[in-house]
């Protein structure tokens, strides 16, 4: 009865957040679906937990081809991930969640949280992109990291991020999500200092983890609430429940879930450790750093859209959250020199667009996912070619001794030029339809909002440009002792397939398919009509991006790029080149209080409880020493003493007596 | 009865000074047996007041020890004395701080 008038509520305000109820047991192909996470763990097992206890020529064999057991694994997840998401093709709208209960995870009172899988149409998406550009790039990894003799370790680590990932994307309930949360963080931590002899890589790896924890606080102050409020992490019992919660509790839950995003995401305020997070190896960066971990906040909040939908207050917070850093992000990547960083900020930057669609409720939800996913495709498409192009420059990853580079590497180029077309929203490319429609829900949703997504469209395209014009064309620029050269097939046989997947990713958008997809898992919503007939919305942003490349064009492309970066340069740029100072803010704001109040309470030890007690013992020491002189050895004197100790008794017995 | 009384505190005050005053081992052993003595001439005067024998066999204790003293003390006077030729209690001050 409850539950009916719950659904009666939520249909009459009109945005009712579908309830998750998967149907356990589907057999079939389906049985299989905890392979997809035990294929990568086992070949991380068997790389990290095996290999280094193997003998001799065993042991030889195994660094030797330890990353075709890395690739294979993954490929087999990603064939496995292709199977199941036809079979899901199959079914019935109605029918497409799947659940798969493994074992009880840990039970406690009426308390229980079991080891479940979901696989429905939103993770369907994910596993193909995690597993399919996973795959890709571990196969440009074994050219890339070909001269490291660890290479053997850096694809343990790769598998333990793909399994960790799919841990996050297949779990039923918050709880594994938390599991593979974490252990995502680690396989980042691990692979940003992967070259821990570099000061730098170590520092930027325990940076990364440092704040990566302050948004983990968040994401398990929420399950706690959870456990709390519902009795339950799970997705199906919180999403039939959440109406019951008191809109305080919604609001909490939504911000404590947006902090965890925010942390994983690299949002505003806790952005700072991405730029840094490019010191590791070149793959990794394009893997977890760009297509797939630092979305994980996006799939977040879309996955706990129930929470959201009923919590307009966390809802705005992510919207704003969201357009202060996709700004920020661009920022960043217009001053950067290191082609990485520049990359990185733009990642920053698209992330940013995804978290405001899914802020802006079930109209974006399935925007977000778009973008998400043609995001995956051409950063990852660009990163790599970032790294094709540092392999041949000496791993020089400074722009501004790169140029003219297009004739050295025409395939990095060709490549590349599709993910900068993508990134920019050239029309027809991927990037094109899932940023217009992003922007476009934007302006409907809040116009200030759109606009700012409009004029952040224009800065990409800026900086984007820029990269492009530094890198390959503009005059040569090479340090003396570099002779650029075109990388092996092994790297550059997955730029072509990511850049025809950048090229070619907007077919998901044919008929609005990935939004009648999707619907299931984020809830029906009608279209707000947008201020403007769509054509015009999608012809102004082409116009402010076409604005952008000029830009570019004149302050880059006709120019000339000097070898050093100029000094004398606006506020602006100094502020850009400083990440906007977000180092000195978080400086400022925690790590010097922290250091003064760490001091103060050690001040306060030494000073205070060390001084009672070293105060006390040196007092007595100093009166023993004293009082010792008395035994100097005389035996007339101590019988004067003992005459006196008398004396003090009897004329204390006499005063008793008297008294 | 007063009388004893104040001839044992008279011959407790001559001991105590000896004690404090001289440097012979000799003397100033004399002189605790003189306060010991001293002592056991009170006991057996108040023995007497209170008309019990209490004090007496308290006396008797006290002859017992000042024996059993006098031998250990007088054995530890002459090793001392045979080692360094000297009986002065203020030469033998080695054990000290």
């Amino acid at each position: 009865m409850n539950l009916l008038s719950q659904t009666v509520r939520l249909v009459e305000e009109g945005g009712a957040a579908p309830v998750v109820s998967p149907d356990t047991g589907a057999g079939g192909v389906f049985d299989l679906l905890w392979l997809v996470i035990a294929l990568p763990l086992l070949g991380a097992f068997l790389l990290l937990a095996v290999a280094p206890f193997l003998q001799g020529s065993l042991k030889a064999a195994a660094d030797k081809h330890g990353h075709l057991v890395g690739t294979a694994m993954s490929t087999l997840s990603f064939v496995l991930s292709l199977v199941l998401f036809v079979a899901l093709l199959g079914r019935g709208a109605e029918e497409r969640q799947i659940g798969q209960h493994l074992w009880t995870w840990f039970e406690t009172g009426s308390l229980s949280v079991g080891m479940d899988l979901l696989y429905d149409q939103l993770a369907a998406l994910f596993l193909l992109l995690i597993t399919g550009v996973g795959s890709l790039i571990h196969v440009y990894a074994i050219g890339y990291m070909e001269h490291d003799e660890r290479r053997r370790r850096f694809f343990g680590y790769l598998n333990l991020f793909v399994a960790a990932m799919l841990t996050l994307i297949l779990s039923a309930n918050f709880v594994g999500l938390f599991l593979g949360w974490e252990g995502v963080g680690l396989a980042s931590y691990l692979l940003i200092g992967f070259w821990q002899h570099k000061p730098s890589a170590a520092a930027a790896a325990k940076k990364a983890f440092v704040i990566n924890r302050v948004g983990d606080i968040g994401l398990s102050l929420a399950i706690a609430l959870m456990f709390a409020t519902f009795g339950t992490a799970d997705f199906a019992g919180v999403s039939e429940r959440a109406g019951d919660a008191s809109q305080d509790t919604l609001t909490a839950l939504g911000l404590l879930l947006l902090l965890g995003a925010c942390g994983k995401s690299a949002q505003v305020p806790l952005q700072a450790w991405l730029l840094d997070a490019m010191e590791g190896p070149t793959p990794v960066s394009a893997l977890i750093h760009a297509a797939t971990m630092v979305t994980a906040g996006v799939y977040l909040v879309v996955r706990a859209n129930f929470i959201f939908e009923l919590a307009p207050i966390a809802q705005t917070a992510v919207v704003v959250v969201a357009t202060v850093t996709l700004l920020w992000g661009a920022v960043l990547g217009c001053a950067k020199d290191d082609i990485k960083k520049a990359l990185a900020g733009s990642t920053m930057s698209q992330i940013g667009y995804m978290m405001l669609a899914a802020g802006l409720g079930p109209v974006g939800y399935p925007f977000a996912i778009f973008h998400l996913l043609t995001h995956g495709f051409f950063k990852a498409n660009m990163f790599l070619g970032a790294g094709s192009v540092m392999h041949g420059m000496n791993d020089d990853v400074d722009m501004r001794h790169y140029g003219g580079l297009n004739k050295a590497m025409p395939v990095t180029f060709l490549t590349f030029a599709m993910g900068y077309l993508a990134i920019i929203g050239f029309p027809g490319f991927s990037g094109f339809w899932s940023k217009d429609r992003i922007i476009e829900t934007a302006l409907a949703d809040n116009l200030v909002v759109g606009l700012l997504a409009v004029l952040g469209a224009g800065i990409t395209a800026f900086y984007m440009t820029r990269l492009m014009l530094m890198t390959f064309l503009t005059e040569k620029r090479w340090a003396k002792d570099v002779h650029p050269h075109e990388s092996p097939k092994v790297m550059t046989v997955p730029l072509m397939v990511l850049a025809a997947l950048s090229v070619l990713g907007g077919v998901l958008l044919l008929g609005d398919w990935i939004v009648t997809w999707l619907e299931p898992v984020t809830g029906h919503a009608e279209h707000h009509e947008p201020p403007l007939p769509a054509l015009v919305i999608t012809l102004i942003i082409t116009a402010v991006v076409a604005i952008g490349v000029a830009t570019a064009w004149f302050l880059v492309g006709k120019r000339d790029v000097p070898r050093e970066a100029p000094q004398e340069v606006s506020f602006a740029t100094r502020a850009a080149r400083a990440d906007l100072y977000g180092d000195a803010i978080n400086d400022a704001v925690v790590v010097r209080p922290g250091a003064s109040l760490v001091g103060g309470l050690a001040t306060f030890d030494r000073v205070g409880v060390d001084g009672v007690v070293e105060g006390g013992s040196a007092g007595i020491g100093g009166l023993s020493t004293t009082m010792r002189r008395l035994q100097n050895g005389f035996v007339r004197s101590y019988a004067l003493s003992v005459l006196a100790g008398a004396l003090l008794v009897v004329l204390a017995l006499l005063a008793v007596n008297f008294a | 009865m007063t009388q004893y009384v104040v001839l044992s505190a008279i011959l407790f005050t001559i001991g105590c000074v000896g004690v404090l005053t001289r440097r012979n081992a000799l003397v100033v052993f004399m002189c605790v047996e003189l306060m010991l003595n001293a002592c056991n001439l009170a006991f057996v005067a108040f023995a007497r007041q209170h008309g019990n024998l209490d004090g007496q066999i308290t006396a008797f204790f006290v002859m017992v020890v000042a024996a059993a003293e006098v031998v250990i003390g007088l054995a530890i006077i002459m090793t001392i004395f045979r080692t360094r030729r000297s009986a002065s209690v203020d030469d033998a001050s080695l054990l000290k701080y």
